[in-house]
């Protein structure tokens, strides 16, 4: 019995060490290709080179495109995680009458195809004489982000004591002050990783900024542009390699923050979708 | 904007407007304190709001739009019709590219989930310390950006990229082989890579939640461990692996980007038409109708695989 769970878990192990590399070693292609000093994407490496990431910095309509998502993300953060915040309240504090179907409502956009709701939003923008822009993506955006804050913020209200806050109202707070002084500080570190994921997810968002943006893009749009000239590819390469390394450093913070004062048991708690 | 018409249903029924006898906002304020699950609600309906606002009403004008018909730039005839929704059903092309679509999004939901289950078993039974670590490790990728990931495969796969100059530069190929990219199996090798963590994080949870005692119970009474498997773990584990599916199957049937960049003409998908409808086509009533059938075929077809799945295990335990 023991040898069976000693081979079980070995294969499982190597399995497991397996698919980590599966999930990895297809993206690290893009920053090996990078560094190499050719303008074709392919083996053998002709040698190691910065000049695609020189090009790459050199490039004016880059830094536009790259204001327009930091824009667009900072705008997105702050209103998912206001709305995630209001909702995880919500759900967490009182036993709504229909609560299961109205939660379910707002995950919707989980599982609904981008195209779907990028091209139903951009029925009505359009039809109401609205126009196109960094604030239509915004929108596009806090739409497929408030389900992420909602869940983030949800296990964090949820794992704080609720008794902490009935010992400030019988200190004689109000329901406006202990939220300040009780509430808030204990779901800080929630509220931060939701401010990080929401960031993150925007700014790497496609579809939305593609059919709901104008003529002045986002990052991933000017990067998909880009991909029409294959003599741009490297450069292509070298942005997505940055975009890869902030996205890694600003989840694994998110993490952080979120893992904080919190037990090793509810790690489960994070749907993904 | 939103929020009036959403509350006006609730503080009718919670008998506002009759009570004309206090001030409008202490007549407020005692009938919140009266009724939690109201000022649970007020607190909800900006988010409720915004969801209606930028979803629900987004839908329905696409509805409604679906039974118009293009006249002109921006211009439609609204007498309603149901053409639209005829074509819809009954065009070759469409049909082949939505059977299309859904092959390769069920292929590419059984390949994630088989690949996923291992790891989530190996993570939730045989991880003892630094379970955080692996699950981090495995959710990682999902929150990069997915135009880079499945660039990636572009940059493997392509006609001159890393498989084929490899295998050239290896003396293994003296051509470059051609059917690795532009087909439908290229779009379900991305697809597969790129929703490959979705998939972990519900399975992990739901044989995470399993009870152990009720594996040494089977065992007990004399389950082998590969019985065991079936007759206990499977079933609990299902919650979790028919989550997966829904979380996957349900947004690949309509994936834009993956198709584009690595199906070619053959591996088109439902969302190229879609897209080419509200865009070069000019036909957005068509394309209206094009979005919702195919997301109510897929999501009665999710239903039904739900429901079956959902019977077929609580016969068996």
């Amino acid at each position: 019995m023991n040898r069976n769970m000693n081979v079980a878990a070995r294969i499982l192990g190597a399995y497991a060490v397996i698919y980590v590399a599966y999930l990895y070693v297809p993206v690290l292609f893009l920053p090996l290709f990078s560094f190499n000093d050719s303008i074709y994407i392919s083996f053998p490496l002709r040698g190691w080179t910065l000049k695609w990431y020189q090009t790459m910095f050199a490039n004016e309509a880059l830094h536009r495109a790259l204001v327009n998502s930091l824009k667009v993300g900072m705008m997105t953060a702050l209103i998912s995680t206001i709305l995630g915040i209001l909702g995880a309240r919500a759900v967490t504090r009182y036993q709504l009458p229909g609560q299961k179907p109205v939660v379910a409502m707002i995950m919707l956009p989980l599982v609904v195809p981008e195209i779907i709701l990028a091209m139903a939003m951009l029925i009505v923008i359009l039809r109401m004489g609205g126009s196109l822009g960094l604030v239509s993506i915004a929108a596009g955006h806090v739409l497929i982000c408030v389900p992420f804050a909602m869940v983030v913020l949800m296990s964090r209200f949820e794992g704080f004591d609720r008794s902490l806050e009935e010992a400030s109202y019988d200190l004689g707070e109000n329901a406006w002050w202990t939220f300040w002084r009780v509430t808030f500080p204990n779901v800080l570190p929630g509220i931060v990783a939701s401010l990080l994921l929401t960031f993150t997810i925007s700014f790497d968002e496609f579809i939305m900024a593609f059919f709901l943006g104008s003529t002045n893009p986002t990052l991933p749009v000017f990067m998909w542009n880009q991909l029409r000239f294959p003599k741009l590819l490297p450069g292509v390469l070298a942005l997505g390699a940055c975009i890869l390394i902030a996205s890694v450093f600003i989840v694994l913070l998110a993490e952080w923050f979120r893992r904080r004062n919190t037990s090793e048991t509810q790690t489960g708690d994070m749907t993904i979708g | 904007m939103i929020r009036p018409q959403f509350l006006g249903g609730c503080f009718d029924s919670a008998g506002l407007m009759n009570n004309a006898t206090s001030k409008p906002l202490d007549r407020l304020r005692s009938s919140l304190s009266r009724r939690p699950a109201l000022r649970g609600y007020l607190l909800l309906s900006p988010t409720l709001g915004l969801v209606g606002a930028l979803m629900c009403i987004p839908i329905m004008a696409m509805a409604v739009l679906s039974f118009w018909q293009q006249t002109g730039h921006m211009d439609f005839d609204m007498s309603g019709t149901v053409q639209n929704y005829v074509e819809a059903l009954t065009r070759d092309m469409y049909r082949v590219l939505f059977l299309r679509s859904l092959g390769i999004s069920g292929l590419t939901t059984l390949a994630t989930v088989v690949m996923a289950f291992p790891l989530a078993y190996f993570i939730a039974f045989y991880v003892k310390r630094h379970k955080m670590v692996w699950i981090i490790l495995v959710t990682l990728p999902f929150w990069t950006s997915y135009l880079l990931r499945v660039f990636a495969w572009k940059v493997i796969l392509g006609y001159g990229g890393a498989v084929n100059s490899g295998l050239i530069a290896l003396g293994a190929i003296s051509e470059p082989l051609t059917f690795l990219m532009y087909n439908p199996t290229a779009v379900v090798i991305t697809l597969t890579h790129a929703w490959a963590t979705v998939a972990i994080l519900p399975i992990y949870v739901s044989l995470e939640k399993i009870d152990r005692s009720m594996l040494e119970a089977a065992t007990d009474l004399g389950d082998s461990p590969f019985i065991r498997f079936f007759r206990v773990t499977l079933p609990l584990a299902l919650p979790g692996i028919l989550a997966a599916s829904v979380l996957i199957f349900i947004p690949t049937v309509g994936d834009y980007v993956t198709p584009s960049l690595v199906g070619g003409s053959d591996g088109y998908m439902i969302a190229n038409v879609i897209q080419f409808q509200f865009g070069r086509g000019s036909n957005w009533p068509s394309g209206a109708a094009i979005s919702l059938t195919s997301m109510t075929i897929v999501a009665v077809l999710v239903a039904v695989f739900v429901w079956s799945a959902r019977r077929l295990s609580g016969r068996h335990s």
